[in-house]
């Protein structure tokens, strides 16, 4: 058993203070992620697994095994086989992506409604429910946590050059595919860790509208990366802290939190161009 | 418009690589390329026939040819990309897919896939050409960030290392991506159309470069262009595909055929129009 912290309303509870825990650690790495991707011009993959690992939620209660590991399992399948289709280059991007996406939608509906009851069993997944993240399941976002950070620090250059010019990294020899299917795993990873946080619909989100953010302000890949962590963590933070006073659903909030600083960011970039670009440097 | 002096362009095809040329070929050991009677085809007709060519260290090809000729599936074939359909292909020494050090192969490709959402400095694309030379996990050390460094001060980007790519100008951008293959420090550098609509200033510097890296470093250049006038007097063969090899000679010998690649500016790309 952890110890409570004496921190004030709204994190004065345990089940507050793990869903604080939980959603910053998914405001941090999702952007991590999600950089890669923005660059490799596939910002809507995420969205595409997240409604494959809903299929491994359906599967999950069809089978009565904790949902996050068929999930789990249903994510890294659909998104090493969009990967292989992209690479194989058997079907475009998106239309790679478009396959997966219906027939997991619809293999989720099909499996949680074999189940038992569709809305209940599967809202906390659709939209999230920091409130209900056990400590097992803060555990679960920390290792992923370790496993995306050792991952950034050994192949981020090299995702880095994979993402930005495929066929030259293909020339130079760095193993294009091995990398592009790691990626893909941890943004499966990510999409599961972040799916009882901020729910399967919007954890995509918490991937893209960090780095939209950050690359408007941003000179650098690096200093993209570096900003749209700290959005993606200030968005968390803000997100979850009004949504209980204002009786929000805490994933809807911090989405909406991202949206808004995009949307401020771009605004004040349109009528301070010069001041934030210098900033940015 | 002048038209070329070459009076019957019809000469050259059909025209088979000289007998030296093949011999030469099968006992050359310090060849970077080496192609012997290489063909292709995607399943609808033939793109390549009997090719045969050699790229030697310190040596720098032009290669040329009309559109469709298949100048670009050559490259892929050469690099490993596409497998050939007949003939041998050797890529350093080995077959292309058992080439160990690919870091010693720069490649500047025709067009830049990137240019994307996320900014990316010309100093962090130049800095991805030392990724294979001490294992792609590893970080940067000292002679990496040396040799990047030299790298863009050798194509006269250095004032502009920390800026973003997309805000420099094509001919700009392209030098990042030439800057990119010399950090490798290469001892062959494949370039596929590098200078298409670049600016005088970014030709002039992109010539420079490939003469030092020639003169200094022993380097072999395979160079795929249309535009040959700004390197015209640093080339020593320039090979002319149309499906196959229909010459292979120095830039003299094509002269002297009446096609000129530098001092008339219009001759090859007019001359190359008449083959297609």
């Amino acid at each position: 058993m952890i110890a409570t912290l004496p921190i004030p309303y709204p994190f004065e509870s345990a089940e507050s203070q793990r869903a604080l825990v939980a959603c910053l650690a998914v405001g941090v790495f999702a952007p991590m992620i999600g950089a890669f991707l923005v660059q490799k011009r596939l910002s809507l993959v995420g969205d595409g697994i997240a409604h494959v690992a809903f299929a491994g939620v359906g599967a999950g209660l069809l089978l009565e095994i904790w949902p996050v590991w068929s999930a789990l399992a249903f994510a890294v399948m659909g998104a090493i086989g969009v990967e292989m289709l992209r690479l194989k280059r058997k079907a475009a991007g998106d239309l790679a992506l478009a396959l997966f996406f219906y027939v997991g939608i619809a293999m989720g509906a099909v499996f949680a409604s074999r189940a038992g009851d569709l809305e209940l069993e599967t809202l906390p997944y659709l939209f999230g429910d920091p409130y209900a993240v056990t400590w097992t399941g803060v555990a679960m976002v920390g290792a992923l946590g370790v496993i995306v950070v050792v991952a950034m620090r050994l192949a981020g250059r090299a995702l880095f050059a994979v993402v930005t010019d495929e066929d030259w990294s293909r020339v130079a020899g760095l193993p294009v595919g091995a990398l592009s299917m790691a990626l893909a795993a941890l943004t499966a990873g990510v999409i599961v860790a972040g799916m009882r946080v901020v729910g399967i619909l919007l954890i995509a989100a918490m991937m893209v509208l960090p780095v939209a953010s950050a690359q408007l302000v941003s000179r650098s890949f690096r200093g993209t990366l570096r900003l749209a962590v700290a959005i993606g963590a200030v968005s968390s933070l803000v997100g979850l802290t009004i949504a209980r006073p204002l009786d929000l659903a805490p994933g809807g909030s911090i989405v909406f939190v991202a949206a808004a600083l995009f949307a401020a960011i771009a605004l004040a970039k349109r009528t301070a161009p010069r001041a934030l670009q210098q900033e940015a440097h | 418009m002048r038209r070329p002096r070459c009076s019957s362009v019809g000469a050259f095809v059909g025209a088979e690589p000289a007998a030296h040329t093949r011999a030469r070929l099968s006992d050359d050991e310090g060849a970077l390329i080496r192609a012997l009677d290489l063909s292709f085809d995607y399943g609808h007709g033939s793109v390549l026939r009997d090719v045969t060519l050699m790229v030697r260290a310190g040596e720098f090809v032009a290669l040329v040819g009309p559109n469709g000729s298949g100048k670009s599936t050559l490259l892929k074939v050469l690099l490993g990309a596409l497998p050939p359909g007949s003939g041998r292909v050797e890529l350093l020494g080995r077959a292309p897919g058992d080439v160990h050090d690919r870091w010693r192969v720069g490649y500047v490709p025709q067009r830049p896939s990137l240019l994307s959402e996320v900014p990316a400095t010309v100093e962090e694309i130049v800095s991805a050409g030392r990724l294979r030379q001490r294992g792609w996990w590893r970080g940067l050390t000292g002679s990496d960030r040396e040799a990047v460094g030299h790298a863009i001060e050798s194509v006269g980007l250095g004032p502009l290392a920390d800026r973003p790519l997309n805000e420099l100008s094509i001919g700009q951008q392209q030098r990042a991506f030439i800057a990119r293959a010399f950090a490798g420090e290469p001892a062959l550098l494949v370039l596929d159309e590098p200078i298409a609509g670049v600016d005088a200033e970014s030709q002039r510097r992109f010539r420079d470069s490939l003469v030092h890296l020639i003169r200094q470093h022993g380097a072999g250049v395979l160079l795929v262009s249309h535009e040959l006038a700004a390197v015209a007097d640093v080339i020593d063969r320039v090979v002319v595909l149309k499906e196959r090899v229909v010459f292979d000679g120095s830039p003299e010998e094509l002269a002297a055929r009446g096609v000129s690649l530098g001092v008339h500016r219009e001759d090859l790309p007019l001359w190359l129009e008449d083959l297609g």
